[in-house]
């Protein structure tokens, strides 16, 4: 019997689950974040595991879901200069590396720059001969100077990768394997500046990385847990820690997509909207296949702008620990909330500040603390729960690509807030262990692959086009550790160049399977 | 004349986003490159079509081809000096100014940065006053000046030279070398005297690109509403004062490819004042024609904008999705855009749409009378 851990460290708290082979929840455990992160961890799993009575030897995978890398980013925390290589001369000259950076986070990351020859155009033919002695002259010079991570950006990468492989053979060659490699193919998309700046993140973050997985590894072990370990990432898909080591950057909003993925496994749905409530805010996501809906659009992390695969979401200041007062006459609820302070200053809880918790607890919709306490008018409680509903049908409504109604699976500590109808939503979902999704999301969690590339249609069919694609993502998919027999093609999606007469397509494919190894029914 | 600084272009890639009417490109990395220029070497002059000698030279600047292979394969930043430089050879004289060809979207930052690159002056004028995806939809094409000498060029240090016949001509050939040159290129075209532009021109139209920019950041800053600050700043130039048209829900997106071109349409449910009412956008890169209920409202070439409504940003025709909030508003375009002429170029029956060209400012005339037009609009007033 194997059985496995599924953990989420969060904003507030640190939530964790153990499964059985069946995928059924033995034990469940929250605890709110500690400084050190691992302490609570520790603690957390330690919990579980002894209400479940699973003995630590028979954990065979564990699965972290964290927002360290993302604090570190904002936070301007333990980030490494990076030297950046880009490879596209003469083209791209026109706007150099972390030209729109905040200048403080500049300031901490930028190490030495250069744009040398390489690259390909968008139908693969290469812009410019790489020059390997001047990468290597580039390389040293940065070497010399202390600077151990590197990140590397080719034009058009995504559609061929060759240049970016031979840089990265070279500084790993000078380095003698202590440089920390950012390859940028292997992280965003087309889009040069955005992808650039999310592979140059990612090398700052290595540090980082670094130690969030070996106290990740070290917190297990000191309670016996020899599990195979794993980082999920942003489009709900596990990677090993040697890759989270190198891709650090991917775990940026497992969070939000941990609970979109435990919200479909929970209510065995692979179609509807997911509404998260937590104590600060919502994350209202899509869940298309079974996956997150990826978003179409540069997402800022840190000020930066970067075009890495992230999940589609709209936030909202809406949580349990949500304010409610009148101002000039006029309601509003958040977006301040009292955070994990809840239970000193909530006024079911003895405090005197009115929060969306004495709301749904006056209503008599959740039985917290003591609902005599709550000071409130009737009318101002109705109208606050009247507020904070509409709040939540128009993000839901935002988030949704059809007037049809969809399916609402709510999840999150703080989904006691919905009420059983929302305008939109065929019918509310709230699915047992709601509370954990995200734990749960990392637990059940597949590997995946994807492929981006703009293919040009003037010497191959459509069809081959399309059919390469799949292969190639088919082929990442099993590289990441899934198992061939179960990998399937999850999204596909086709963008014709605008203002080009029609012989270029993007083409977007993922594909998705089980990890190899893992025995499921 | 007045001075642009880098930090104007952030304003200016906010009007200038508007004033593309849903396409003409992200101006993000037109503003990155016109920035860096400037960092290296200084601010750059925005002269008034006036300020011109009739006898100076100005080269009209741009980019032309596919937004999505210039974020990728950014430009050298020296493609269109160089074929500025050639152009200059080409006509034995220097340039004494550029100037945008296209003030919508992407194309109001080029020219800034070739600007910087050459020490020259930018004038305050364009061909369009907005955007349109060919180069033939011009107002120096519709007033006789001849597109070529044009040259195109790449990163690479190509540099193509075409002389047509006409200005289709141009289109024709120049579009299929920005495909052999990797899906986009710069191009200096329509080399015209200072006299010709002054005829020509769409004038004042970066100027009004810059103030609808700054009207959003104050409005931003001040906790004013941000669509009510675009209309207001419409107001005193040449366009004349902007119209709110609908304010909605975007319930449905179709699209499609033609030659190139995303063709399609969005449809909106009426919120707020409009509740109770749809409005349906047809488009083609631009958003080109608006119908409420069935009745158009607004044709090109005025301008339809599709705007959040929240935070009054353009929302393109390559990001308009379900369940977006906007406000739609229309601004009337210049009257050098409205001859029979024009509008033979760029009139709804240009695009297909059997429907004939009424102003703004005829189907508003009571709310423009309120407001007032420009000068040379008020024969629209009169009964």
């Amino acid at each position: 019997m194997g059985y496995r851990l599924g953990i989420d460290v969060g904003g507030t708290n640190t939530d964790a689950v153990v499964l059985d082979e069946e995928h059924r929840v033995l034990a469940k455990a929250k605890t709110p974040v500690s400084r050190d992160v691992v302490s609570g961890i520790r603690a957390v799993v330690a919990e579980v595991l002894q209400k479940s009575g699973v003995d630590p030897a028979a954990v065979t995978h564990a699965m972290l879901g964290t927002t360290q890398v993302t604090n570190a980013i904002i936070e301007r925390r333990g980030l490494a200069p990076v030297a950046i290589l880009r490879l596209g001369a003469p083209a791209t000259r026109a706007v150099g590396p972390l030209a729109a950076w905040p200048s403080d986070l500049r300031e901490k990351v930028e190490g030495p720059s250069a744009i040398l020859p390489g690259g390909v155009e968008y139908d693969g033919r290469p812009i410019s001969a790489f020059d390997a002695e001047a990468v290597r002259r580039f390389v040293r010079e940065a070497l010399d100077q202390g600077f151990r991570a590197f990140a590397v950006t080719g034009v058009f990468s995504p559609v061929r990768n060759d240049d970016e492989l031979h840089a990265a053979e070279i500084i790993e060659h000078e380095a003698g394997g202590e440089a920390v490699l950012s390859l940028s193919y292997e992280i965003g998309s087309v889009g040069l500046l955005e992808r650039e700046n999310a592979a140059v993140l990612n090398a700052a973050v290595s540090g980082v990385a670094a130690r969030v997985t070996e106290a990740f590894r070290a917190a297990l072990e000191s309670l016996d847990v020899r599990a195979e370990l794993f980082l999920s990432q942003n489009d709900g898909t596990l990677m090993s820690l040697d890759y989270a080591r190198r891709y650090p950057i991917l775990t940026v909003a497992c969070g939000p997509t941990n609970s979109i993925r435990g919200a479909a496994f929970l209510s065995r749905r692979r179609d509807a909207v997911v509404v998260d409530v937590g104590g600060t805010s919502t994350d209202v996501g899509v869940l298309v296949s079974g996956f997150p809906r990826e978003s179409a659009v540069a997402v800022e992390i840190g000020g930066v702008r970067t075009n890495f695969r992230m999940p589609d979401l709209i936030s909202i200041g809406l949580g349990g620990g949500s304010r409610v007062r009148l101002e000039a006459g006029e309601l509003r609820v958040g977006p301040e909330s009292v955070g994990s302070a809840i239970l000193e200053e909530a006024q079911v809880f003895g405090g005197r500040t009115l929060t969306m918790t004495d709301v749904v607890v006056a209503r008599g919709m959740a039985s917290l603390g003591d609902p005599k306490r709550v000071t409130a008018e009737a009318g101002l409680l109705e109208a606050a729960f009247r507020k904070a509903v509409a709040m939540v049908e128009e993000a839901v409504d935002r988030i949704k690509t059809s007037a049809a109604p969809v399916p609402v699976v709510a999840v999150g500590g703080g989904s006691i807030l919905l009420p059983d109808r929302l305008e939109g939503a065929s019918e509310i979902d709230r699915p047992e262990h709601y509370e954990v999704a995200n734990a749960i999301g990392a637990a059940i969690a597949q590997v995946s692959g994807t492929v981006d590339r703009i293919f040009s249609l003037e010497q191959r069919s459509r069809e081959a086009a399309l059919s390469e694609a799949r292969e190639s993502a088919f082929a990442e998919a099993v590289r990441a550790g899934a198992d061939p027999k179960t990998v399937e093609v999850i999204e596909v999606e086709e963008v014709p160049l605008a203002y080009l007469p029609g012989n270029a397509v993007r083409v977007k494919v993922k594909a998705a399977g089980r990890l190899r190894g893992v025995e499921v029914s | 004349m007045r001075w642009i600084h880098p930090e104007d272009l952030e304003a200016l890639a906010v009007g200038a986003a508007i004033l593309g009417t849903g396409g003409g490109g992200d101006p993000f990395i037109g503003k990155l490159m016109a920035q860096e220029a400037m960092r290296e070497t200084g601010p750059v002059a925005l002269i008034a079509p006036e300020e011109l000698e009739d006898e100076a030279l100005v080269l009209p600047t741009a980019m032309m081809g596919a937004p999505t292979v210039m974020i990728e394969k950014v430009p050298e930043g020296m493609e269109a000096y160089r074929a500025l430089r050639a152009e200059e050879r080409r006509l034995g004289r220097k340039a004494d100014a550029t100037s945008p060809i296209e003030c919508g979207g992407v194309n109001s930052q080029i020219p800034f940065a070739i600007a910087a690159r050459a020490g020259i002056p930018v004038v305050d004028g364009d061909g369009m006053g907005r955007a349109f995806p060919e180069l033939q939809m011009e107002t120096f094409h519709v007033y006789g000046v001849a597109g070529t000498p044009a040259v195109v060029a790449d990163e690479r240090g190509a540099v193509v030279t075409v002389e047509t016949p006409d200005n289709f001509r141009l289109e024709w050939l120049a579009r299929g070398v920005t495909i052999r040159m990797g899906g986009h290129a710069h191009l200096v075209d329509y080399p015209m005297s200072g006299r010709d532009f002054k005829r020509t021109a769409v004038r004042g139209t970066i100027s009004m690109g810059l103030a609808i920019g700054r009207a959003i950041q104050e409005a931003r800053l001040r906790g004013r509403h941000p669509v009510d600050a675009v209309l207001e700043a419409t107001r005193d130039s040449i366009y004349g004062h902007g119209v709110r048209l609908f304010e909605g829900k975007v319930t449905d997106v179709e699209r499609r490819t033609r030659e190139g071109f995303a063709v399609g349409r969005a449809l909106l449910r009426g919120l707020g004042p409009d509740q109770g009412s749809g409005l349906e956008i047809r488009f083609q890169n631009e958003n080109l024609v608006a119908l409420r209920d069935g009745e158009p409202v607004a044709t090109v070439p005025d301008l339809i904008s599709v705007l959040d409504s929240e935070t009054g940003m353009a929302v393109t025709t390559e990001r308009i999705r379900y369940g977006q909030r906007v406000t739609v508003i229309g601004i009337p375009t210049p009257e050098i855009m409205r001859s029979e002429a024009a509008l033979r170029v760029w009139g709804p029956r240009a695009f297909g749409y059997d429907l004939p060209f009424v102003p703004l400012e005829l189907r508003f005339r009571d709310q423009y009378r309120r407001w007032g037009v420009p000068r040379d609009k008020e024969h629209y007033l009169v009964a």
